[in-house]
């Protein structure tokens, strides 16, 4: 080894994407972009300025919230919130299991296959809260538009992880059981169900939580639930009341979410 | 192994009698609680409009083709909105949730006790509420617009980043960090040298997820007047012109794929 060398080397850290062209043509790249996505930004500065007291006025509001002058529809917008969470939870799971089973490519023959991908790949296309508008234009107002939106957006969710899960299930024990000479029902029973049951269940739970935030969200187009009761309070400019509705939807939603990371927990 | 001997034969049974009837149990129990929601529901529902759907759907559809082709001129600024709106959102939300995760993990955090629970609670406040809802806060806030949509992607999204970037953060590997800091380094050191090229990779694959989700979620925060095709879309449902929601349906779905294909791309060349 050379000890003799007179320059003195300074190490610099390698930047994190290698090619010289690729990275300074994102850079070059990201800035004309900026520079046209915030040319074209219309934005109103005098509404915005005027915002800020009513933005003041609004973080105010969370000290004290008013929980009690609309405490009954506070109080019928939860519960509705709820019930529509659990009912569409429950009737999307019970309709997105034959669909996930046709979906499985190990399950299932080929037009069956690609028929129920096709149900899955539409029912997750669009946001819940679309399908929502529509259920509303085509059920009235009320939960029942939620639920049926909710629903089809727990179909495309659970359909497709129920079907890949089966997918990668263990082939051995499905064998072992057909050699049995079980029937079909049997089979499914005794050797799929078993094998993809702990993480489905963990699967509902988390879906269960989904639900409950997107029903807080379906009530702004009429959909039934809570959204409803809060986009009323927002329209009144009454912020302590909205900012009560705002701390309620997110007690629920970490009293779910740890509940239902708990229960997957146990389960697993 | 729960097997029960009759006269002739040994009968093998899954579980035995106890197991078999708590879990039937538990399913009665949800059973009841499923048609005590569902009879709530259906009280509040007009069971006529529902008979009558499959006809007005039928009806919809009819009106809905062909879609208003010539209508797609008064669109291409709206989707460039949308994808704005995406875009601007997403890096408002990360450089925000860069500082807030390294206060949030456990090993990187100043102090367990005081700094780390409220960073905890940003993470958690900004996850639980919908962008949706933070759009009609922001709109009734700031005055509708496509700033207010940025800013209710953005808030949306420093949780979820924040939160994805904080567990790579406690899942580093600590013998790098060990080394650099065997080397005399300080603590901004250690930070820029053994910490953030271990997570660089995780953050730019959270970041381009994020953008792809949110570019869905941007193309209904119009609905609450945030800017966006949600606009037309409200407007054009408003108008009952059904050809021009049709092809504002196609459009949002060619948005959508192909902001999932950049994204897998993307994703695919960094992990």
């Amino acid at each position: 080894m050379n000890t003799a060398t007179s320059t003195s080397r300074t190490w610099k850290k390698p930047p994190f994407i290698q090619s010289p062209m690729l990275r300074w043509s994102l850079v070059v790249g990201g800035a004309i972009y900026l520079a046209l996505a915030f040319g074209t930004m219309d934005v109103n500065w005098g509404r915005v300025a005027d915002g800020i007291p009513r933005g003041h006025r609004f973080v105010s509001a969370f000290f004290p919230p008013d929980f009690v002058s609309r405490a009954g529809d506070i109080f019928d917008g939860i519960l509705e919130s709820l019930w529509i969470t659990i009912i569409s939870t429950v009737a999307g799971i019970a309709v997105s299991i034959p669909v996930g089973l046709g979906a499985a490519r190990n399950l299932a023959p080929r037009p069956i296959y690609l028929a129920s991908r096709a149900i899955l790949a539409i029912s997750r296309t669009f946001p819940e809260i679309i399908i929502a508008l529509f259920a509303v234009k085509l059920f009235g107002f009320g939960p029942f538009a939620g639920f049926i939106a909710l629903s089809i957006g727990t179909i495309g969710f659970y359909g497709k992880l129920l079907a890949e899960d089966i997918e990668d299930m263990d082939p051995s024990q499905a064998e072992a059981v057909r050699a049995t000479g079980a029937g079909w029902f049997q089979w499914l029973n005794y050797a799929v169900q078993p094998q993809v049951m702990p993480r489905m269940i963990g699967l509902g739970m988390y879906r269960l939580d989904i639900n409950f935030r997107e029903s807080a969200v379906v009530g702004i187009v009429g959909g039934g639930g809570i959204g409803a009761t809060l986009l009323t309070s927002f329209d009144r400019y009454e912020f302590d009341s909205a900012a009560a509705i705002l701390l309620i939807i997110i007690g629920i939603v970490m009293a779910v979410e740890y509940s239902s990371s708990y229960i997957r927990k146990w389960v697993q | 192994m729960p097997v029960t001997q009759t006269a002739s034969e040994k009968l093998w049974q899954r579980r035995d009698r106890k197991t078999q009837l708590s879990i039937w149990g538990v399913q009665l129990a949800c059973l009841m609680v499923f048609a005590f929601c569902w009879s709530l529901v259906s009280e509040k529902t007009i069971w006529e409009f529902v008979y009558d759907a499959p006809r007005q759907a039928g009806d919809m559809a009819s009106r809905m083709v062909p879609p208003a082709w010539d209508y797609m001129d008064k669109l291409w600024l709206a989707i460039w909105d949308t994808i704005n709106i995406a875009t601007l959102g997403t890096l408002m939300a990360v450089i925000m949730a860069f500082p807030i995760a390294f206060l949030a993990a456990r090993n990187t955090t100043p102090s367990v006790v005081f700094v780390r629970p409220i960073a905890l609670f940003i993470i958690v406040s900004s996850r639980s509420i919908n962008s949706l809802l933070w759009a009609l806060m922001l709109v009734t806030i700031i005055g509708p617009g496509v700033m207010a949509g940025v800013l209710a992607i953005g808030f949306r999204s420093i949780g979820f980043c924040a939160k994805l970037l904080y567990e790579a953060i406690e899942e580093i590997d600590t013998t790098q960090v060990e080394a650099v800091t065997a080397t005399g380094a300080s603590g901004p050191q250690i930070l820029h040298y053994g910490i953030v090229p271990q997570i660089l990779p995780a953050f730019a694959g959270i970041s381009v997820f994020r953008w792809d989700i949110n570019i869905r979620e941007s193309t209904v925060l119009g609905l609450v007047g945030a800017g966006g095709i949600g606009l037309q879309l409200n407007a054009s449902i408003n108008n009952v012109a059904w050809t021009q929601v049709s092809l504002i349906l196609l459009v949002i779905l060619g948005t959508v794929i192909v902001s999932e294909w950049v994204s897998a791309k993307v994703r695919h060349a960094i992990i």
